[in-house]
């Protein structure tokens, strides 16, 4: 059957099984593939996705009780040219090793925010029961997440990877054409 | 200039973007066209004669595209359908593992058919249509009933003993006979499961016109699986591409050579279409192996003063119905770290291991330490409580002192370092351990319940000598200084999660003079990298990260030479300062990594007799394993009335030398900590006496959610090695080692006053509630 889903803003209509899952059609139709999939019995959280702006575990919803609602995934939190600042802190806390988990840990943490912008630790803790991790202990996952709180509050701006991480390939002149290339320091070098 | 400013920089992780962002590509995220996909039918005995398999229903759905049973890949030209064990044990028994069962499955969960169909929901439809009829044979998890005689799970072998191992050092009988005080206590290490977040994964296509067969596999060791397939495939190995992409997680768990791989790469070499399989949690839970499942008899002797003089040890270890990669080889690691950080000379000890008919046991976390440490650690503070003295004092007493190092254990191995009491006093004065020991005198007569548990532990790691490794133990790398500048390093090690596209990059930038941004590491991919043993037992820094010194240093010699000779000078007159090459004693010219490199390339300015090109491949053999060390201390409150304990604080000061990266260290810590301490208190894999798996789902198993793990409080010392040229130790599997003695005996102390001497893990409060209320004489509670 035809399914009208919109997600990360864009409406798209994708033919379903009725029993397909919605991180299925997400995964495998749309081919957002930043939404995992760790557990059979939703325990894990790895699928989380926002559901008309609700945290879900995309694992445990049909793909046809999406239909003619909002989803948001992990590719529409943020992106490399502006990352959410729940993704930005992840990075600068750690709060992340193998990166599975990661992505439905940032969306549950950026609803957790959402019901409470300024959580205690505990209460970080406690918001993000739904989501297992097996490398960080969860120490710099609580860390991101009230970092995340704090940069919120004050609306700081966001940044892009390129401003976190700048890449500078080492220059290079245009080459004139059929000779060789040559690096710009070596324009410059005493050689 | 980047110079010396990066190693020891707390930098954000260059390989994070991807994965905070979605845009990582685990195995499941594969995408070829044409893909297909397997689901396995898998018994749901522990121990059962297959009788008859009918496939006829499920090959006529018009979904499936092949249903194979063990006897179509028994009888398949060039297939050596047996799995691998790596060992050194002469008389080990290796019953044959068949990928797939043949006529007998011995523990629940063992695959028995293949069924491959267009999406992966008809595939698991098809698999319910294939009938097999079982009769079911009697089944032994017990492992001491297991050793003792039948029901065997092999009968052919007519034994469950997989290999006695008996060792004997110094004069145990004797220091016994003389001992003030003796103690014996079994331990019990409970059989628990990695749970890697990313079950195991699998995508295996077949290129018929190069003969190429690719697998896609979420492996911490391309390389080693790579070299297993050819062999049990019957494969040329430069025919096979073992590929790791993001890998979610192993523990250890994917540090092997599944059935499920031989298959899926098979069935796709069959149908030459690409073919998926990734296992769900369920079939995570019975088919990934599981870790420790040790029962440790041991007896201590012990002078009044707390002097340990000897131990008596008998280490009966499960291991599971199969042999996988190293099964054997676990429990043999706990024997020679039996003396933890303790300098006594006289041991007895026995490992025996046991089939039973379960997962087979593997390396988890740790990987035979933990078991070790767990138990010395215990040991230490039953003298303590026995000989009525300070838990703190009983460990002063018997430490290896750190002018001892290196030091030559009753058990063969050469710690290379240590400062055991220097990091230990650290840590009490962190933690206020007097005035701990005062609240909790206090708190007790207030009917409240306080425990402070010390874990002085010391682990072996950095695998290892190759001499002492069931297979090799060096690693490798390469570093391409390319035309324009850029710096490729390709490594041999396959990080997970561990951070080394970073923490090398920190090294290459430092020692090279190059911005890390010009530094790109590659790895997982074996038509990529040169051979590489892979990423566990806490080696891909401590022997990764050395190969990538060497060829470090391999790089800097070739150009120093091209230096030299631009400025005719003698190359032993130029040398690397600042991350740049000049004359010694001349500021005044210098030349860069990158210009080398690029008069490397050019090649007509090279020295006469000096290959063009700018490149590096090294190895490195480990003379030793190194042995990092710490004192983690936990307090927890437990509650008198549920049993419920409840952390309190948890402090570890680890020593794991010179640190590269400390924010990824200590990531490794946290992590380590928290599987250890859930060890502790949570988890269980548990099989009822048919080996039917009680454990099989994340709502059966309790791995920890954020709010039943303490906050950690870190700090370290560092004492560097001379095993490697960085200075290093591993850490990866430290945390965990440490900190299940700590917690354990932390609840166990706070539950001193009711005559508690030993409690079996899990600590759960239903345990804890019935020891308060009623101890047996001997004070262990199973």
């Amino acid at each position: 059957m035809q399914i009208d889903l919109t997600v990360n803003g864009n409406q798209t209509f994708i033919d379903v099984e009725p029993r397909l899952l919605l991180v299925h059609a997400l995964r495998d139709s749309l081919n957002l593939t930043g939404t995992h999939v760790g557990c059979d019995t939703s325990s894990c959280g790895a699928c989380t996705v926002l559901l008309d702006g609700v945290s879900v575990k995309s694992c445990t919803v049909f793909a046809v009780q999406a239909s003619g609602h909002e989803v948001t995934t992990i590719e529409g939190i943020g992106t490399a040219d502006s990352l959410h600042p729940m993704q930005e802190a992840f990075w600068t806390a750690h709060g992340l090793q193998c990166g599975y988990c990661t992505t439905g840990m940032i969306v549950s943490a950026v609803d957790l925010l959402k019901r409470n912008p300024d959580p205690s630790d505990d209460e970080i803790r406690a918001g993000l029961e739904g989501n297992l991790c097996r490398c960080t202990g969860y120490e710099n996952i609580v860390k991101a997440v009230r970092a995340a709180g704090a940069a919120m509050r004050a609306g700081e701006a966001r940044h892009s990877v390129n401003e976190l991480m700048p890449i500078h390939p080492p220059t290079v002149e245009p080459p004139p054409s059929g000779e060789a290339i040559i690096p710009q320091q070596l324009q410059e070098a005493k050689v | 200039m980047a110079f010396t400013t990066m190693v020891g920089a707390r930098i954000r992780r260059r390989e994070d973007p991807r994965l905070i962002t979605g845009r990582a590509t685990y195995v499941d995220d594969v995408r070829q066209v044409g893909t297909v996909y397997a689901a396995f039918v898998r018994s749901p005995y522990g121990h059962a004669k297959i009788t008859s398999i009918d496939t006829a229903q499920a090959k006529s759905d018009p979904h499936v595209l092949a249903v194979y049973t063990g006897e179509d890949l028994h009888h398949a030209h060039n297939l050596k359908a047996s799995l691998p064990v790596a060992h050194k044990m002469p008389d080990l028994k290796t019953p044959p593992h068949y990928v797939l069962a043949l006529d007998e499955a011995r523990v629940v969960g063992e695959a028995v058919a293949i069924v491959v169909a267009d999406s992966p929901y008809t595939a698991r439809d098809a698999a319910e249509k294939v009938v097999v009829e079982y009769e079911q044979l009697p089944a032994v998890v017990d492992i001491e009933k297991a050793a003792a005689g039948p029901p065997y799970v092999h009968e052919s072998l007519g034994t469950n003993v997989a290999f006695t191992m008996p060792f004997s050092a110094g004069d145990p009988d004797k220091a016994f006979a003389e001992a003030d005080v003796t103690i014996k206590q079994r331990i019990v290490n409970q059989r628990v499961a990695p749970v890697p977040i990313e079950p195991r994964s699998m995508v295996a296509s077949y290129d018929a016109g190069m003969q190429q067969l690719t697998l896609y596999s979420a492996t911490q060791i391309p390389h080693l699986l790579r070299t297993q397939l050819a062999i049990v495939l019957g494969l040329p190995e430069n025919k096979i591409r073992v590929i790791a992409p993001e890998v979610g997680g192993g523990f250890g768990a994917k540090l092997n050579v599944y059935a499920e791989e031989v298959v899926v790469s098979w069935v796709a070499m069959q149908l030459e279409r690409p073919v998926k399989y990734i296992e769900t949690r369920s079939e995570c839970f019975q088919a990934m192996i599981h870790g420790r499942d040790q029962i440790d008899d041991l007896e201590v002797a012990a002078k009044n003063d707390g002097t340990i003089t000897a131990l008596r040890l008998k280490i009966t270890a499960n291991m599971g119905a199969y042999h996988q990669l190293l099964t054997p080889v676990i429990p043999t690691l706990t024997m020679l770290m039996a003396h933890g950080c303790y300098k006594f000379e006289n041991i007895a000890a026995e490992v025996v291991g046991v089939f039973t008919n379960t997962m087979s046991t593997d390396a988890y976390r740790g990987a035979g330490r933990p078991e070790a440490t767990f138990f010395i650690e215990r040991a230490i503070d039953m003298v303590a409580q026995r000989l009525k003295l300070d838990p703190v004092e009983v460990r002063r007493k018997n430490f290896i002192a750190s002018d001892a190092f290196p030091h030559t254990t009753a058990t063969g191995l050469t710690y290379d370092s240590g400062d055991y009491e220097t990091t230990m006093d650290k840590a009490l004065a962190i933690i206020d351990y007097a005035g701990l020991r005062k609240q909790q005198e206090e708190l007790r007569k207030q009917g409240r319940y306080l425990g402070i548990g010390i874990s002085t532990y010391v682990e072996v790691c950095g695998m290892g000598p190759s001499a002492a490794m069931p297979a090799a133990g060096w690693d490798s790398a390469t570093i391409r200084v390319e035309p324009t500048g850029s710096i490729t390093v390709l490594t041999g090690v396959s990080p997970h999660g561990q951070g080394q596209e970073t923490t090398f990059a920190q090294i290459v930038a430092d020692e090279l003079g190059v911005p890390i941004d010009h530094v790109s590491v590659i790895h997982g991919d074996t038509d990529k990298v040169q051979y590489g043993v892979g990423t566990f037992g806490s080696r891909g820094t401590a022997v990764g990260g050395a190969a990538l010194k060497l060829a470090i240093d391999t790089i800097q010699a070739k150009a120093v030479k091209i230096a030299a000779h631009q400025w005719e000078a003698n190359p032993d007159d130029v040398e690397y300062r600042n991350g740049k090459m000049q004359v010694k004693g001349d500021p005044s010219k210098s030349m860069t990594t990158a210009e080398a490199g690029f008069l490397a390339f050019m090649g007509d300015k090279l020295p006469p007799g000096l290959e063009p090109g700018l490149d590096a491949t090294r190895r490195f053999e480990p003379p030793n394993f190194v042995f990092p060390f710490g004192t983690h201390i936990c307090v927890v409150e437990v509650d008198a009335q549920s049993g419920e304990v409840k952390f309190v604080k948890y402090l570890a000061v680890d020593d794991c030398g010179r640190l590269i990266n400390p924010m990824i260290a200590e990531g490794q810590i946290h992590g380590g900590i928290a599987q250890g301490l859930s060890q502790a208190l949570f988890e269980e894999v548990v099989y009822d006496g048919n080996g039917q798996l009680l454990t099989g789902t994340l709502m059966d198993y309790a791995i920890p959610h954020a709010e039943q793990v303490p906050h950690y409080e870190l700090d370290h010392t560092v004492t560097p090695t001379t095993v490697n040229p960085l200075g290093i130790k591993g850490i990866g599997e430290a945390g965990t080692i440490g900190s299940t003695p700590a917690v354990a005996n932390a609840v166990i102390d706070a539950l001193a006053p009711f005559g508690v001497v030993h409690i079996d893990m899990p600590l759960k409060p239903e345990k804890l509630w019935a020891a308060m209320q009623a101890v047996p004489s001997n004070g262990s509670v199973r």
